[in-house]
């Protein structure tokens, strides 16, 4: 259950690139609050500002105005950045680019440990290690000695929710955590995440252009569009009366098994 | 009629720095018709991709040919070297758009140079501006701004923009089969419903015959393909119609993976996404029995110890003895 206190405000948020003519808003004037142990899933098209977004939310990128508080201390002014990625952890988009391409799967999976105050024992390290891997749905064997080009992508993708669950964060910030797993990993990964979120009271913030996984595992979704957040309501408000055109389109747009989609019938 | 592409018998491994084998792909049969949209499903791991290798001839070690053919208008194409396989084969008789395509452009030089490069690689004696035509007029052709887009580097456009960019290049060569490699799994449900209209377009004007679609989404599937196939364990477990595999799969991990979709669709949140326990199994060493056994959530006694063939059930392949 998501508690009262606030884990992340935002005030008439706004992130602006680039000068004069070519100034661009991709977050735009975004007022919102995330509850602790809140699930919320930022949902929208490419290009609309979700990273951007979840960036300002990890101190990667500075707003241009407004205020965003953690904890209900505005973030830019605590000291050490370290501090809070220490409470904050993020999954990105791009898994091949977030391991190192010279070191063994394993090692980097271990070397999580380094951000922990105090490093566990090697055996109590390889059991943690084998214990996250069997949650993302890979035997140990299949990475033992390998390095991140010899994966496929998604199992890549798993290796850095594995670090995930092997960090235990209290607030974890996941962009496009499972675009490239499978429905079934995707689902047990799910299982576990939320066993994890459960026990840790973990708030999390789900960037995804995956509706069906944003109705699945949220408390709330905000539908962005060009940098603003057209609507913010509970998964069943937001699929079943969707205030916004944009969420309709994207409703609208999703491929169902059920109803007709691009007009035309498969070729035979 | 002959087919555009037959897959007979493929087995393909990775060697390991260890001397051991990986068997990525293992017994893979099937066969591609002209016009025909093959859409192939599985988890994650299961040798996707590594069969899109040996489909376009390209075994660069560590990854070899176990056995098995993959013809071309008849020709076997994994008796090339892959030099051969890079100047015959690939971009005029098989065209890849790969996984992850958004970031495979080389982000350091301009998008006419990358598409332009594929041109001289396959006519060194193009000039330049018999080349720009041509870029342009294909560029304008499947719905891009072509004068801006040409002259752009890639991280300068939109993920939508730029999957059409790579798609454009990958066909540049009017090849007669497109494999796309999860094409649209990055990508949000707007701009993915973009992306496949377009390969749809490219069908319709001739300029690709064939299509080999990738993906996990089997929903997406439904509205794409004509026929699917089922991998798990680098086996084809399920090779049907689209109908019979989505709507009337018989093979258990096709049931299941139907049944660990989620879905945004009125009602369907009482249905919670169902996932297999488990993991497949380690590819490295050698395998009895199916497969599928110690996750199968009917398996009997006898699966373990029986080797799975694909046979005939319904009217479709089915890789499991008990299926009926
Ligand atoms: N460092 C930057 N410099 C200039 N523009 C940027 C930068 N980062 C992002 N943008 C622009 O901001 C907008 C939002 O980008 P963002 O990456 O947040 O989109 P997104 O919703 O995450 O899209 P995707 O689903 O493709 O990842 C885009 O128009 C993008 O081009
Ligand atoms: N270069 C490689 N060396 C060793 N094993 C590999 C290599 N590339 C892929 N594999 C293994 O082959 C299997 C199939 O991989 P892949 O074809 O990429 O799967 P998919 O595309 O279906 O996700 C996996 O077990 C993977 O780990
Ligand atoms: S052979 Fe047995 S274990 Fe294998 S899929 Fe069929 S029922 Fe399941
Ligand atoms: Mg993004
Ligand atoms: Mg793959």
């Amino acid at each position: 259950m998501p508690s009262d206190s606030l884990c992340f405000e935002a005030n008439h948020l706004s992130r602006a690139f680039g000068h004069g003519r070519r100034r661009r808003l991709a977050v735009n004037d975004a007022t919102f609050t995330i509850r602790e142990r809140e699930i919320v899933s930022l949902v929208g098209q490419s290009g609309c500002g979700k990273t951007v977004l979840a960036k300002m939310l990890l101190r990667l990128e500075k707003p241009t105005s407004g205020q965003l508080l953690f904890r209900g201390r505005p973030i830019d002014a605590a000291a050490d950045p370290r501090e809070h990625w220490r409470q904050v952890q993020a999954v990105f988009q791009d898994p091949y680019a977030a391991f190192n391409q010279f070191f063994s799967i394993r090692s980097q999976l271990k070397a999580a440990f380094h951000l922990f105050p105090q490093r566990p024992s090697e055996r109590e390290m390889e059991e943690r290690v084998d214990q996250a891997l069997l949650a993302v749905n890979i035997r140990p064997p299949d990475i033992e000695g390998k390095y991140p080009f010899e994966l496929s992508g998604g199992q890549m993708q798993r290796m850095l929710l594995a670090r995930i669950f092997i960090l235990r964060p209290q607030v974890l910030i996941a962009d496009e955590p499972t675009s490239m797993v499978d429905a079934c990993s995707r689902a047990g990964i799910l299982e576990y995440l939320m066993k994890l979120k459960e026990e840790l009271q973990m708030t999390i913030v789900f960037v995804t252009h995956d509706i069906g996984l944003a109705y699945y595992v949220s408390d709330r979704i905000f539908i962005l569009h060009e940098g603003q957040i057209v609507e913010q309501g509970t998964p069943d408000a937001v699929t079943q009366s969707p205030t916004s055109p944009v969420t309709r389109q994207l409703l609208d747009d999703i491929p169902s098994l059920h109803r007709e989609w691009i007009g035309r019938a498969p070729r035979a | 009629m002959t087919p555009i592409l037959e897959v007979d018998r493929l087995s393909l491994h990775y060697r390991t720095r260890f001397g051991g084998r990986i068997h990525a792909v293992d017994d893979v049969s099937f066969t591609l018709q002209k016009g025909e949209i093959l859409g192939i499903a599985g988890e994650s791991g299961c040798g996707k991709t590594t069969l899109v290798s040996g489909l376009m001839g390209l075994l660069i070690p560590p990854l070899h040919r176990t056995t098995g053919a993959v013809r071309i208008a008849g020709r076997d194409i994994l008796g090339l070297t892959p030099d051969e396989a890079r100047r015959t084969v690939l971009g005029r008789e098989v065209s890849m758009i790969p996984q992850g395509a958004l970031n495979s452009l080389n982000p350091t030089r301009k998008v006419k140079d990358l598409a332009a490069d594929v041109i001289r690689s396959h006519d060194e004696r193009a000039d330049r501006s018999a080349i720009h035509d041509r870029l342009r007029e294909r560029f304008t052709k499947i719905g891009l701004d072509a004068d801006a887009v040409l002259d752009a580097y890639p991280v300068q456009l939109p993920a939508g923009t730029k999957q059409r960019v790579v798609i454009g290049i990958s066909t540049l060569l009017n090849p007669k089969i497109v494999i796309a490699d999860e094409p649209s799994s990055a990508l949000d449900v707007s701009t993915q419903k973009a992306v496949i209209r377009l390969l749809f377009d490219l069908l319709d004007e001739g300029i690709v015959s064939s299509m080999i679609f990738i993906t996990h989404e089997l929903s997406l599937l439904r509205h794409v393909s004509s026929r699917i196939a089922v991998m798990y364990a680098g086996q084809i477990v399920e090779l049907g119609t689209t109908e019979q595999v989505i709507f009337d799969g018989r093979q258990p991990y096709t049931r299941a993976l139907m049944g660990s979709m989620l879905s945004a669709e009125p009602g369907q949140k009482a249905r919670k996404p169902v996932a297999i326990e488990g993991a497949p199994p380690y590819l490295g060493q050698e395998l009895h029995g199916c497969r599928f056994a110690p996750r199968c959530p009917v398996a009997k006694p006898d699966c373990a110890g029986r080797d799975q063939v694909l046979r005939e059930v319904k009217n479709h392949w089915v890789r499991c003895h008990h299926a009926e």
